[in-house]
């Protein structure tokens, strides 16, 4: 058995690769950690103890048992015929991530760090949530688990994901509203920093993308990466080929790293993110980092951001609360300026127009971050013609988003 | 030589610490702040950090985060920042600048190294910029002689301390505790065993920041280190009681870091 694979002979996400960032986590020259020195130490712990693991049988084994028999993987690859006659009769594929256990991609990374958070003898985890995804993810290792839970949470997001605040109070975390800054993820995040440099000898900071500073990027990654791996088997079973173009939503980027990375080696496979438009490019309401924004660092990495002349982040706005953030993971922007991945955006219109319109003719319920790829995909099928095959990482369901999509279309006020 | 050493050695001949005090720019607007700094600078600061107001200040508390708003809010821009050194300066004083490393980055940092010197500037503290990722920095701080003030914290390991010393020049600013920024009524335990750690590695001098209030602190704080920082208490005392505060405050903290013998001399 080589490094490389495991032992049914399928590829193994943890293993070192080509596209690992260098010693220091520079995927050329983004990422790397602008952080303070007083995080240094905890980060060189993580790094050690994630190079470590992923190198141990027993971890990879554990991680892969835990997806499979708790998370519900490998998650469906499901064609969606008559959603597809919306975008040039293009045939689109959509990788489930929705099923997984608590509805979204965030499992796969939360239960890999969770692991990681016992192995360092560590008993308390702290998280920053926007579209409470990633916080109910983590609130949910850490009940199986036994860890406590701190989840940060923006003001603003508290108010529009109500449900997940109060899943989150079910499985025994602490929900923390932010009131700083934005009052969104951004600020989470700092709040989150904040904490973790007070408490950073009995705490992990659970990060739910795939940015930040050295390790975590990469390591996220490699937590995702089965989405990609899977799909990709999957596709070929289904088709006996690969996909024209992958379209995935980008917020941080974790959901995207990981289904990319499937086909990273597939030269002839387009790699496509979606960034959050807004209420559109020109209006300045957007969450369009790599599209729109420019080099600079914000939480721990060098990557593209929003922000004006004199290098303060500006505010990121989207409808979905899980891509309203003026940062990105320092991978995306390595893959934007080797061309090797393209990133566009969709507008929140598009984005709602495609959450509903799955919904009709698929019966799927979206997450509005996910309907984001969807309204990608739309366009790339019309681009593509009928000949097209497309994948789009359906990363999560959209129940949380219920209380938005019926302001957003009016189910209130007809009733 | 760092543009900072004839003050240390002034003080170490004096047998007492330095006092520090950090003000950000622009607060609460761009003239008050160089008034308060100046007021600062009289009352008996050695050194004023000048912060850059910034949009996600990680490692700083609630006062320094309200401060920073409060300047963001009133308009402040990063060109505002030298003219504020400039005004220290010109008055006497002595200024190096903390920021947030993307503020620098964005400018240029050759450029911002080439206007903070010639606005009289002495240096730049950088809490989240790590040697490791400075190369950009050292090179332009060598090219217009300012001083690189990089942080240790007492999690930082010997390897850490020993390259970060190694790359700084002016003084080491040791983290007195793990945390953001805020007035402590301790400054906790580990600052002293982090400046024993921190002068197995250098001769540079030493200050030691995060949690100072009072006199009593200051002269504790000067028992072991060579200067005393203080932020927080100065924004609070600017913010209750103006230029009048932030002068009484420092007349009380440089008389305390006078009151102990320094461990240098
Ligand atoms: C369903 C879903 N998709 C996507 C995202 C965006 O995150 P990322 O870009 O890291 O995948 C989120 C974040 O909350 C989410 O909940």
């Amino acid at each position: 058995m080589s490094a490389q694979e495991t032992s049914t002979g399928a590829p193994d996400p943890n293993a070192a690769g080509p596209h690992d960032p260098d010693e220091r986590g520079h995927f050329g020259p983004y990422g790397g950690r602008f952080m303070p020195e007083a995080l240094i130490g905890a980060l060189d712990e993580l790094s050690a103890e994630y190079d470590k693991a992923r190198l141990d049988p027993e971890f990879t084994a554990e991680f892969a048992r835990l997806l499979r028999d708790y998370a519900g993987r490998p998650s469906l690859l499901t064609e969606a015929p008559r959603f597809a006659e919306h975008a040039g009769g293009a045939r689109v594929f959509l990788k489930r991530e929705d099923l997984n256990h608590t509805g979204s991609h965030k499992i796969n990374n939360v239960l890999g760090q969770a692991l990681l958070t016992k192995r360092m003898g560590k008993q308390r985890v702290i998280a920053e949530t926007g579209a409470g995804q990633h916080g109910v993810a983590t609130a949910t290792a850490c009940a199986l688990m036994g860890l406590d839970c701190v989840v940060y949470m923006g003001e603003v997001d508290t108010e529009r994901q109500a449900l997940n605040v109060a899943r989150m109070k079910l499985l025994g975390a602490e929900v923390i509203p932010v009131k700083s800054g934005s009052r969104t993820l951004k600020d989470a995040i700092n709040e989150a920093l904040r904490d973790w440099v007070t408490n950073v000898d009995t705490t992990h900071y659970l990060l739910g993308t795939a940015a930040g500073g050295h390790p975590f990027p990469v390591m996220v990654r490699n937590f995702h990466k089965v989405i990609g791996m899977e799909a990709r088997a999957q596709f070929l079973d289904q088709t006996g080929r690969l996909p024209d173009a992958v379209a995935a939503c980008v917020g941080g980027g974790s959901n995207a790293i990981g289904i990319f990375h499937g086909f990273i080696d597939d030269p002839g496979v387009r790699l496509v993110g979606i960034e959050p438009g807004g209420k559109g490019i020109e209006t300045g309401e957007h969450g369009a980092t790599l599209g729109h924004g420019s080099p600079g660092t914000l939480h721990g990495a060098m990557s593209y951001l929003l922000q004006d002349e004199d290098g303060q982040t500006t505010e990121a706005y989207s409808i979905s609360a899980g891509l309203d953030y003026p940062g990105v993971g320092p991978e995306h922007s390595w893959l934007k300026d080797t061309g090797r991945a393209e990133y566009r955006s969709a507008t929140d219109d598009e984005a709602m127009h495609a959450f509903r319109l799955l919904s009709r003719t698929e019966g799927i319920i979206p997450a509005i971050e996910s309907s984001h790829a969807l309204a990608g995909a739309l366009k790339l099928g019309q681009e593509l013609g009928p000949d097209g095959y497309l994948l789009v990482n359906l990363s999560g369901r959209g129940d949380k988003d219920m209380d938005t999509a019926a302001k957003y279309f009016g189910f209130y006020e007809e009733s | 030589m760092g543009r900072l050493d004839p003050l240390f050695a002034r003080t170490r001949e004096e047998g007492r610490g330095a006092l520090i005090g950090y003000l950000p720019a622009g607060f609460p607007t761009v003239d008050g702040s160089a008034e308060l700094l100046r007021g600062m600078v009289d009352a008996g600061c050695d050194l004023v950090e000048v912060g850059v107001p910034y949009s996600d200040p990680v490692m700083d508390g609630p006062v320094i985060q309200a401060a920073a708003d409060t300047a963001l809010r009133a308009g402040f821009r990063l060109r505002d920042l030298f003219t504020t050194v400039e005004a220290v300066a010109s008055a006497g004083g002595r200024a190096v600048v903390m920021t947030y490393w993307n503020p620098v980055f964005r400018y240029g940092v050759d450029a911002f190294a080439r206007d903070l010197a010639a606005a009289g500037g002495l240096g730049l503290i950088t809490p989240d910029l790590i040697p490791d990722e400075g190369a950009d920095w050292i090179a332009a701080s060598a090219a217009h002689d300012l001083d690189r003030i990089f942080l240790v914290a007492p999690s930082s390991s010997e390897e850490r301390i020993a390259l970060t010393v190694a790359a700084s020049s002016g003084f080491v600013y040791a983290t007195a505790v793990m945390g953001v920024t805020g007035a402590r009524d301790q400054v906790g335990t580990s600052a002293e065993g982090l400046v024993a750690r921190t002068r197995a590695h250098t001769a540079l001098p030493i200050g030691v920041g995060l949690g100072v209030r009072s006199g009593a602190q200051a002269a504790e704080v000067a028992s072991f280190a060579d200067a005393v920082i203080v932020g927080s208490a100065f924004v609070t005392k600017a913010t209750e009681h103006g230029v009048e505060g932030v002068r009484a405050l420092a007349a009380e903290l440089a008389e305390g870091v006078r009151k102990s013998p320094s461990t240098i001399g």
